[in-house]
């Protein structure tokens, strides 16, 4: 049986499948880990409403806490509130710059006003120069756009703030 | 949660979260199917990844409907194993893609609808409800700043861009008027505070949508009495095309996995 602090260190070993240097502790979408009689229980926030990553991290967060020892594990779903990028912990801003990936700034409050041709200022995460540009709001997987920087001339990826 | 959800179900509640669920279900199918055919790489992206949103929206609310039915049916059932009679979305998010200026067209005139939607409900009365709201509000408000941006660069842009979005604005805008057009089923909804009737919001809708189009260059057609009535599950003749296209796996093979 594990204890509830070797259930999280177990979780800190599952990695996003599309962001492989973060943890999903990391990125903040384990909400709560419950220790009970009919085993052990994990509370996930999802990311994206279609993100097709979610069910392959349910699997492995149950192979990771199996493979650590637990019986009986299941994973559910907690909508509310809603996943910020806001979650994600500092140490992993600095993995996802390092992975070439711009972290998100912080989200904006869910009132806001819509922002035409927003243009961020952001940081090429290989040079540093910040005379970027954005080429797509939507990259490779939802949860980033894509941006160019000009002066090195390569594309880069920016989690977008949610 | 589910169980204070059973008491309250209404047919009227359980109506307005299936046209809410029908409607990203749709919209999302015809999203998707300019995967590999958009004119530019990212934009292939943007609208698969909007797909995607919506298409997972669509699976939030229809297994929520399929709770509160309480007759056994899971989104699977619901979104596969309907027949075109049967769904509730309003027919602007069924009508084909011609070209991009029209899925941006669409894509705004709906998306700009959704803000405004999840925005609301976000205050229902219906817990599981307003949890699906503020999380597809993070999202629709993506696609309404990436749709409205090029609703502005098609109709502001080129002599061509202006005019394919001229005319695709010209063919969708009568089909606004299904949005907002008064229902039993909003009626009943409002009362028990579920959700706004959709009749409400067309102000606001207006508020956000027309400076955009303005800004494009683009003309707003008249309004005309013209009315369709997906909602009330009478729709176009496309419906029944792209149906076919996306229950036939699950139907051809009942009960398939992967």
């Amino acid at each position: 049986m594990l204890t509830e602090a070797q259930a999280w260190q177990a979780l800190d070993t599952v990695e996003d499948p599309e962001i492989p240097v973060v943890s999903v502790t990391e990125l903040g979408i384990v909400r709560e880990v419950i220790l009970g009689q009919d085993g052990l229980r994990v509370v996930v926030t999802p990311t994206y409403s279609g993100c097709p990553a979610t069910e392959m991290i349910a699997e492995s967060i149950v192979d990771a806490l199996k493979a650590a020892g637990a019986g009986k594990v299941s994973v559910e779903t907690r909508l509310a509130p809603p996943w910020s990028t806001d979650w994600i912990a500092e140490g992993a801003r600095k993995k996802l710059r390092a992975y070439g990936i711009v972290p998100p700034q912080p989200a904006l409050p869910d009132g806001a006003q819509v922002v035409r041709f927003m243009s961020r200022k952001l940081a090429c995460p290989r040079c540093g120069s910040s005379h970027t540009t954005r080429l797509s709001e939507f990259g490779a997987t939802a949860c980033k756009s894509l941006y160019r920087c000009e002066d090195c001339r390569e594309p880069f990826e920016y989690f977008k703030p949610i | 949660m589910g169980a204070t959800a059973m008491t309250q179900t209404t047919p009227a509640h359980l109506e307005y979260v299936l046209r809410l669920g029908d409607a990203a279900l749709i919209h999302g199918q015809r999203l998707s199917e300019w995967c590999g055919h958009a004119p530019v790489l990212e934009e292939d992206l943007a609208l698969a990844n909007m797909a995607l949103d919506f298409v997972g929206q669509a699976r939030m609310l229809l297994s929520y409907a399929g709770t509160l039915e309480g007759k056994g049916r899971d989104e699977d059932a619901l979104a596969f194993l309907r027949h075109e009679g049967q769904y509730r979305h309003p027919t602007l998010c069924e009508l084909p893609n011609t070209d991009f200026a029209h899925t941006t067209i669409k894509g705004f005139l709906l998306g700009s609808f959704n803000l405004l939607m999840w925005s609301r409900l976000c205050g229902s009365s219906d817990k599981a409800l307003a949890a699906i709201a503020a999380k597809s509000l993070k999202e629709a408000r993506y696609h309404a700043e990436h749709t409205g941006d090029w609703v502005i660069r098609l109709g502001d842009g080129t002599d061509e861009s202006h005019r394919r979005a001229q005319a695709a604005l010209d063919i969708l805008w009568p089909y606004t008027n299904e949005l907002f057009a008064a229902n039993p089923t909003d009626d009943a909804a409002a009362a028990a505070g579920v959700g706004p009737a959709w009749s409400e919001l067309a102000g606001e809708w207006e508020a956000a949508v027309l400076p955009v189009l303005q800004q494009a260059t683009l003309t707003v057609p008249a309004r005309t009495p013209f009315q369709s009535y997906g909602k009330f599950g009478r729709h176009s003749e496309h419906l029944g095309h792209l149906l076919a296209v996306m229950q036939h796996l699950p139907r051809s093979f009942p009960g398939a996995t992967w």
